[in-house]
């Protein structure tokens, strides 16, 4: 195969765009925890206006397209005179757009928690705040590991979409190298490859993760 | 209306799930120290009795009175009004509970269970919270398995952290809410037997709801025997044990007798 | 000015065309990951080690990959192999095949579910194996898992956007278009966005019926 020697050529271009890629979805996957975060804890307990506002932002997010929002920000935005750089419009739709599945997520960790639980920290006269942040959330966390996993993967796979808007993340470099060599197969295969490898990698490090909270959990799940 | 120096009343408390009335209408006093076990078949308001003592089930009628002052509502220029946060943490301070399924928090060790709450609350130094929690496991036997989280310990353990957990807020009511029923019956009597110690080294107001009659018998002052939302017979543990009055009395007595 | 009705009035019609391609790509699409995503369930679960094994490796590989980037290889890569298709083909290709993945994981649980009596008595009856899929374990295997297949119905659809990358004349593409004439974006954008919000808000409500509808008429347990 011939076209694997442009491999060469094609490389750094390529990983250069991962780098992109890379940074845009660690910056959404944090903007997408706290997100989440804080939208479930105002769906589950907060007063009325902002639980809707919760809520809003939840369906809203959940209920339209990524690339639209993400489109939306890019070229609505500046109408409304804000002005943002494109990375971060990116990484503002994109961590939105998972945290508000996130926020489902959270929601149902928190409320899987046995009811015993906040009865007992009831009975030890804690404020709601206290079990929340004592009891409550402790065990939701580990039940939230493996749902957020995959909400990551889904948020690396959706940096794809910001090509779209001109940033030079892996797909972006991809479409370029095409337009440029036409070596479509080995570019989109290795293309590919590298976002297997990404998100394969996210795989393990929550593997990771549930395997160190479990040792936690797992040496006191009783009563 | 409140007796003057009951550590607990019940004043005319009805509780509803819907259209079925759970109490009806409930009159129950308990004087400060009082051991008070309360049997009854399933369903007949026991541990709704409890749950509502611990703020966990709302009052749909009725007051509740711990300690000289109403738990859930508060004097305001001489009328009673719903008690605000501060109150009611008070008034919950007041009042401890151990449950059927212990509740135990699995991420914690028994020592640092004991420990949460008396920081959190109570604002201890975590120094002062460890003395107070080492004390307390101790005297439940527990003394070398502070540093054990829930799933390595038994049933009966678990239970006894349980209670540890509950006299670390220094409560001056105890709730128990069958608190043996879920134990394999070998490990009920290690529970049984931190109650009773319990009840004569601590000046504790305990109200229990139990189905171990042989417990109740030796160790209360006073059995209700619960039917229906509304206590039929209520009296000296000799007495409602040994030659009860009360037809439904005699009939739950012989069915549980029978059962064992 | 921020916000202009007139104009609103004037794109209605063309963002109406569009939805129409829209939905018709989502239907599409979902068809031939409906049907795909079975025979890769069934594939998988029952076919020989030579067929199961490089299907797991397809699915995860599809999965795990952006869909963006599937409609880009589709649309550039067929060609190449002699192969001449539009986009619209492309692209209901590409949905087809990446929430066929997606399916094909709700199907394998559906699957999973049908208790094992069941195999043992078609067996038992000497029924041939595709009677038995057919009239035995599908019937049993599919209503359960409607609803989550109803929720990647919804999700397709709010995949369809991508389809602009590739110049697909649905709803995104055409707001794209309409802005850029224009030099408004925001009217047709934010139409673009309540329309798919209504839509999928709309589907939800949908999915929820079908699903006490079915717990009521298909499933009795």
């Amino acid at each position: 195969m011939t076209g694997f020697a442009y491999l060469g050529v094609f490389l750094p271009s390529l990983l250069e765009g991962t780098r992109v890629t890379i940074e845009i979805t660690i910056g959404g996957c944090i903007l997408a925890a706290v997100a989440a975060f804080v939208a479930a804890m105002l769906k589950l307990y907060g007063p009325w206006p902002l639980r809707s506002l919760a809520i809003a932002y939840i369906e809203i997010f959940r209920g339209t397209s990524a690339l639209v929002q993400l489109f939306w920000m890019y070229f609505v935005l500046p109408n409304f005179g804000i002005i943002l750089q494109p990375l971060t419009v990116a990484i503002i739709a994109l961590g939105l757009n998972i945290g508000a599945y996130g926020a489902e997520v959270v929601r149902g960790a928190v409320i899987a928690v046995p009811r015993g639980q906040w009865e007992a920290a009831v009975a030890l006269n804690m404020s709601r705040a206290q079990a929340l942040s004592r009891i409550i959330l402790p065990q939701a966390l580990v039940a939230m590991i493996p749902p957020w996993g995959n909400l990551f993967i889904e948020l690396l796979k959706s940096t794809a979409l910001v090509s779209l808007i001109t940033i030079s993340d892996l797909t972006f470099k991809a479409q370029e190298l095409n337009t440029t060599t036409y070596r479509t197969i080995e570019i989109f295969s290795i293309v590919l490859i590298i976002y297997l490898v990404l998100s394969l990698f996210i795989t393990a490090a929550i593997r990771q993760l549930e395997r160190v909270a479990a040792t936690g959990l797992a040496r006191g799940r009783g009563g | 209306m409140a007796g003057s120096d009951a550590m607990v009343c019940f004043d005319k408390v009805t509780k509803r799930y819907g259209n079925f009335v759970v109490l009806d209408q409930l009159q129950l006093e308990i004087a400060p120290g009082e051991k008070v076990a309360i049997i009854g078949p399933s369903g007949s308001g026991k541990t709704t009795v409890l749950r509502m003592l611990m703020t966990l089930e709302r009052i749909d009628g009725g007051v509740i009175w711990v300690d000289g002052e109403p738990l859930t509502s508060m004097r305001r220029d001489g009328t009673l009004v719903p008690a605000d946060q501060r109150h009611l943490r008070r008034m919950r301070g007041k009042i401890g509970m151990v449950f059927q399924h212990f509740n135990l928090f699995p991420h914690m060790t028994a020592l640092k269970n004991c420990m949460e709450a008396p920081c959190a609350v109570l604002g201890l130094s975590k120094t002062e919270a460890e003395a107070r929690a080492t004390e307390l496991l101790e005297m439940v036997g527990l003394g070398d398995k502070l540093a054990h989280y829930p799933a390595q310990l038994s049933g009966g353990q678990q239970q006894r952290v349980a209670i540890a957990r509950a006299l670390a807020m220094r409560p001056k009511v105890m709730l128990f809410d069958e608190v043996t029923s879920a134990l394999d019956p070998e490990l009920v009597g290690e529970v049984l037997n931190v109650i009773r110690r319990l009840g004569s080294e601590l000046d504790l107001t305990m109200l229990m709801v139990t189905h171990q009659m042989g417990f109740a018998k030796e160790f209360a002052d006073r059995v209700c025997f619960f039917y229906q939302g509304r206590i039929c017979e209520q009296g000296a543990p000799q007495t409602i044990f040994g030659s009860p009055e009360n037809e439904r009395t005699r009939q739950f007595l012989r069915a549980v007798l029978e059962a064992t | 000015m921020f916000w202009d009705w007139q104009f609103v009035g004037q794109i209605l019609p063309q963002l109406a065309q569009a939805s129409v391609v829209t939905i018709f790509a989502t239907f599409l699409g979902f068809l031939i990951a409906a049907l795909l995503g079975l025979a890769f369930a069934i594939g998988r679960l029952f076919g020989p080690r030579w067929i199961a094994i490089p299907l797991i490796g397809l699915i995860e590989g599809i999965r795990s990959t952006p869909l963006l980037i599937q409609i880009f290889f589709i649309y550039f890569v067929l060609p190449d192999a002699g192969v001449s298709i539009g986009a619209m083909t492309a692209g209901v290709l590409a949905l087809g095949l990446h929430y066929a993945t997606y399916c094909s994981e709700v199907y394998r649980a559906g699957l999973a579910n049908i208790p094992r009596g069941q195999w043992e008595a078609s067996l038992a009856l000497n029924l041939p194996t595709w009677r038995t899929f057919r009239d035995i374990i599908i019937p049993q295997a599919i209503p359960p898992v409607v609803p989550a297949l109803g929720n990647y119905l919804v999700a397709l659809f709010k995949d369809t956007p991508l389809l602009s990358a590739i110049g697909v004349l649905e709803l995104l593409q055409t707001a794209k278009i309409i802005g850029s004439e224009n030099f408004r974006y925001t009217e047709p954008i934010t139409l673009v966005g309540l329309i798919f919000l209504i839509l999928s808000l709309l589907s939800a409500v949908i999915i929820g019926f079908i699903e006490r509808w079915l717990k009521r008429h298909v499933m009795r347990s």
